[in-house]
């Protein structure tokens, strides 16, 4: 397959997995059981990224000692939920990355 | 009712926090893609046709480890299946409109847009509201294209020492803070947050993203109805 044709075949399937929900599911078919397991969706699936990006090497290996990232996650939540603010949880994550790769 | 424009700009502004990460994950998309053997129109190309950070970065790292295109494909796939659930959450806002308007809104849900506009859509009911999506996800779209744009530019210049791709997980961190407080979220996270970092290397095609997010949502259902018979 060349290059392209893996790209337009990636893009296709990322757009209709974005699609198929919208034009398939009707307001009628939500009751409030299902509007309350839905409000979980966003804490269902983010850990699914934010773990293994931290605690992954780049090997594929799980990671604990000696990874600066975990530490710096562990301020950044913190920071978050003491701030409640987006910016700071990102800044004061990445400032303690660089202060502990760089500094410590 | 807010005029469309308005509504459209609100959607612009509360995004706009969210661009910040975006910025170094676009910069490090166009880096890797020239890295890994993709031509500049091609890896721009990716980003207009994919236009998802998640999905994009899963067919460099297999693309460059040698998978064949069925297992790159499914791969995406399974990565992007977390947008089958945006969909159920914000097609209840979007049931009314008209298909152009639901084929243009697809091509936007995109995370970060979504952890905007889901808060904005659920406290809002006018009739127009839905162009806070479309808001923050042309946002997002502008800056992941000309911080592609620049990485591709860029090139090599950017040291890797930096670890900028860090800043990836801290974009996601960021969108749950709210949810740390909250302790039937606290076990969704951690449960889905193992089963992802633990079947990373078990779970086949990749798909460790939604069998982790179904074993949260899992998790919530059983402890929400236990709540409820308290």
């Amino acid at each position: 397959m060349s290059n392209w044709a893996l790209i337009l075949y990636c893009g296709l399937i990322t757009y209709l997995t974005r699609f198929s929900m919208i034009a398939l599911i009707k307001k009628e078919m939500f009751n409030d059981r299902i509007r309350e397991i839905l409000s979980f969706v966003p804490s269902a699936i983010f850990p699914a990224i934010i773990f293994p990006a931290i605690f992954i090497n780049d090997i594929g290996l799980i990671e604990i000692d000696d990874n600066p990232k975990i530490l710096a996650a562990i301020i950044a939540m913190f920071i978050g939920i003491f701030s409640r603010s987006i910016i700071a949880t990102i800044f004061s994550g990445l400032a303690s990355y660089w202060f502990l790769i760089f500094v410590v | 009712m807010k005029s469309n424009l308005k509504v459209f700009l609100k959607g612009i502004i509360d995004v706009s926090p969210l661009m910040i990460p975006v910025v170094p994950f676009g910069l490090i998309f166009g880096v890797l893609a020239i890295d890994v053997g993709f031509t500049p129109i091609e890896t721009m190309a990716m980003s207009l046709i994919i236009f998802g950070g998640a999905s994009q970065i899963v067919l460099l790292q297999l693309f460059s480890g040698g998978a064949s295109s069925l297992v790159i494909i499914s791969s995406v796939g399974a990565v992007n299946s977390r947008h089958l659930l945006y969909g159920a959450v914000v097609s209840e806002h979007l049931s009314d409109l008209k298909l152009i308007w639901k084929i243009i809104i697809s091509y936007f849900l995109i995370d970060q847009a979504f952890a905007i506009s889901n808060e904005y859509l659920k406290n809002n009911k006018d009739h127009n509201r839905y162009f806070h999506l479309v808001g923050g996800g042309a946002t997002c779209w502008v800056i992941w294209q000309s911080t592609t744009f620049l990485g591709i530019i860029l090139g090599a210049a950017i040291p890797e020492k930096l670890g900028l791709s860090f800043a990836v997980p801290l974009t996601f961190l960021a969108l749950l803070v709210n949810d740390f407080r909250k302790f039937v979220n606290v076990i969704v996270i951690i449960i889905s947050g193992l089963v992802a970092t633990f079947g990373y290397n078990y779970i086949p095609f990749k798909a460790y993203v939604i069998v982790a997010a179904l074993a949260g949502l899992f998790t919530a259902m059983i402890l929400t109805r236990e709540n409820k018979k308290a």
